[in-house]
């Protein structure tokens, strides 16, 4: 299987999926400008450049998704989506309902994410619970290069509206990565990335890579933890998250957004609810703090859950 | 089975805004009585309406606002499915899903009536894209308000329509008011239209009150976009009779300015039309405006007796 990067999985993610349907375009601020070889191999009415308007690069998407037509669009830095939000979130994610199902949305909306690159909080903010929170859309945040890929090709097959969110610090991230059919990765499903019997670890994209470094540290101290990656946060596994803390009795979420109505919050929320009896210790997560992504190096390694916090967290729960 | 009405001429236009007309006062009349839902009354708009849609054929698609009654109408809507939406009913447009807001019909080509103020104008270049990529005949006409004017997404659309060159028919119903703000507050002309001349689009400016004149004008703008593959703004100058919105008691609003507006009411206009270019007698035209409002009772007793949805529709129609 070829090694490769997660910048490059994404780039033969959209090619394999232009490739395999005609249907398929990718627009955006740039887009035909750093992508040429998608220019060149297919045509400039299927990459395109568009003006700096992310409210109509959003709205245009939905309405050539409700017409025959399964657009990607490129929105840049995830907090640009604040201008797209009414076509995601008022048209993509609520028109088929509110048409009694007279029309779908196929269309895939990429976003970067994620601190460490030093840039602030107006290019850096972790959003995905936004549009969990949204009727009608699916979101998918991977952390690995075999998922970027596979997510990637399934989010533009699926025939509903599709956030995509690329932590960008995990670009030269590499993996072990499959071509064509076999490299899909259904929506929806999370994986157990390690197996473990103390302690459940749930984590998806950047935070996936402090709990691996955490279960190594775990590990180290006779303390097996069972790594969870949720992968697509919406719709939610939850299955596979409550047949982990039925096995190991302890929960901890981690992830970079900030805690307040996060995933983490709802993850906890649906512990609490189905699967109360078999906790041994209180639920507890891992985040950012509630406050704009610092800029400053030392800041935002503050900023970021880390894996000796990971570490310490688990370690409380079992001293 | 939709069927998408084309007929132009001036009877026809006639009967659909009389349709429309009755539609709206039947709907006024049962939220004074009570216990019926809101609505935005195009009292007033239907020549604007009426003269755009027919302009257009069986392949284009429209996207419009919450003052859509009269579009769906002239574009062939059964006023009965219409007014089961609003009831809530399940043999609404909709199901019962979109309410009086936010009808939309695949089969007459009415993919859209938003009521976020503007969507119809971030989703109409979209849709123009699937036309002209996907090779499909046909045109998008999007109408949307002085109000929807004044949000940022009026300029990204057309700036964006201009540079892609996208086949949109722009219909801007100027009807002076922007739910309770008068538009004098908003703007600083009169006109919407010289605002199309800074994206390279042309425009034009028609009398909204006049289904001949709009007719006229819409056919122009039409042909134009069909022959060239650009986008076109027509700017109808009109007024909304009503309130905003039903319990919209119009106590802000000058009276001389509404007496002056009744004056120029498209219903009449047409009705003086007829009598004196193609010679029907009062008789008639009584007979006419009988003909509209017994189909709008038929259509009221079709919605009354249509059943609720089962509660079972509330989690369906979510996804795809
Ligand atoms: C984004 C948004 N802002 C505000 C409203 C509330 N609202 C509904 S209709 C309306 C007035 C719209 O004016 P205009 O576009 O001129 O259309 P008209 O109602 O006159 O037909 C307003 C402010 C809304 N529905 N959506
Ligand atoms: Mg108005």
């Amino acid at each position: 299987m070829p090694h490769i990067t997660v910048e490059q999985a994404i780039g033969q993610a959209l090619i394999e999926e232009m490739q395999h349907d005609p249907r398929v375009l990718i627009f955006g601020e740039g887009v035909a400008t750093t992508q040429p070889h998608l220019v060149q191999q297919f045509g400039a009415e299927r990459v395109r450049n568009t003006p700096l308007a992310e409210a109509i690069i959003a709205g245009t998407a939905v309405g050539a998704a409700a017409t025959g037509l399964r657009p990607v669009i490129d929105m840049l830095f995830a907090p640009f989506l604040a201008y797209a939000m009414d076509a995601i979130v008022n048209s993509a994610g609520k028109l088929r309902y509110m048409s009694g199902g007279q029309f779908a949305f196929p269309l895939v909306v990429l976003a970067k994410t994620g601190a460490g690159w030093g840039v602030g909080a107006q290019h850096t903010h972790n959003l995905e619970a936004w549009f969990v929170h949204s009727p009608g859309l699916k979101v998918v945040m991977p952390s690995t290069a075999a998922d970027f890929k596979g997510l990637l090709k399934s989010a533009i097959r699926d025939d509903n509206p599709v956030l995509f969110f690329n932590d960008m610090t995990l670009g030269h991230h590499a993996g072990e990565v499959e071509e064509g059919e076999a490299a899909l990765v259904p929506l929806g499903k999370a994986v157990v990335a390690r197996p473990g019997r103390d302690v459940t670890l749930v984590s998806y994209a950047k935070g996936m890579h402090a709990c691996w470094q955490a279960a190594e540290m775990l590990a180290a101290q006779h303390i097996e933890a069972e790594l969870i990656d949720l992968r697509t946060l919406k719709p939610l596994d939850e299955e596979t998250v409550l047949a982990s803390v039925r096995k190991t009795g302890r929960l901890v979420v981690v992830h970079e957004a900030g805690p307040l109505c996060g995933v983490g919050s709802e993850i906890a929320a649906l512990v609490a609810e189905k699967a109360f009896s078999a906790l041994k210790t209180p639920i507890r997560r891992v985040t950012s703090p509630d406050v704009p992504t610092p800029s400053s190096h030392a800041l935002e390694q503050a900023f970021l859950p880390q894996a000796p916090t990971v570490v310490a967290t688990v370690r409380s729960l079992l001293d | 089975m939709e069927t998408i009405l084309t007929e132009r001429s001036p009877l026809g236009m006639h009967e659909s805004m009389l349709l429309t007309r009755a539609y709206e006062e039947k709907l006024a009349a049962l939220f004074a009585a009570g216990n019926f839902p809101m609505t935005c009354s195009s009292q007033g708009q239907e020549a604007s309406a009426v003269g755009v849609v027919r302009a257009l054929g069986p392949d284009d698609q429209i996207l419009t606002n919450h003052r859509s009654a009269g579009h769906l109408i002239a574009r062939g809507a059964d006023p009965g499915r219409m007014i089961a939406e609003v009831m809530g009913k399940a043999t609404g447009y909709c199901g019962g899903k979109s309410g009086t807001l936010h009808i939309s019909v695949k089969e007459l080509g009415v993919m859209l009536t938003s009521t976020i103020v503007g969507g119809e104008l971030s989703l109409a270049t979209g849709v123009a894209l699937s036309k002209k990529m996907l090779k499909q005949p046909g045109i998008v006409a999007c109408f949307f308000g002085d109000g929807a004017a004044c949000e940022g997404i009026f300029h990204e659309s057309l700036n964006l329509a201009s540079v892609w060159n996208l086949p949109i028919l722009y219909v801007c119903e100027n009807n002076q008011w922007q739910a309770f703000v008068h538009r004098r507050e908003t703007m600083v002309a009169d006109h919407l239209s010289p605002r199309a001349a800074s994206y390279g689009i042309a425009s034009t400016t028609v009398d909204g009150n006049d289904a001949n004149a709009v007719l006229k004008s819409a056919l122009a703008a039409v042909e134009q976009i069909r022959q060239t593959g650009q986008p076109y703004l027509l700017e109808t100058y009109t007024y909304r009779q009503k309130g905003h919105i039903s319990f919209d008691d119009q106590a802000h609003v000058d009276p001389s300015e509404l007496a002056h507006w009744l004056t120029l009411d498209p219903i009449t206009r047409m009705e003086r039309h007829l009598r004196e270019i193609a010679g029907f007698t009062t008789g008639e035209l009584a007979a006419l405006r009988t003909k509209a409002q017994e189909r709008i009772d038929a259509a009221l007793e079709f919605a009354r007796q249509s059943p609720y949805p089962d509660p079972s529709a509330l989690t369906t129609d979510v996804y795809a």
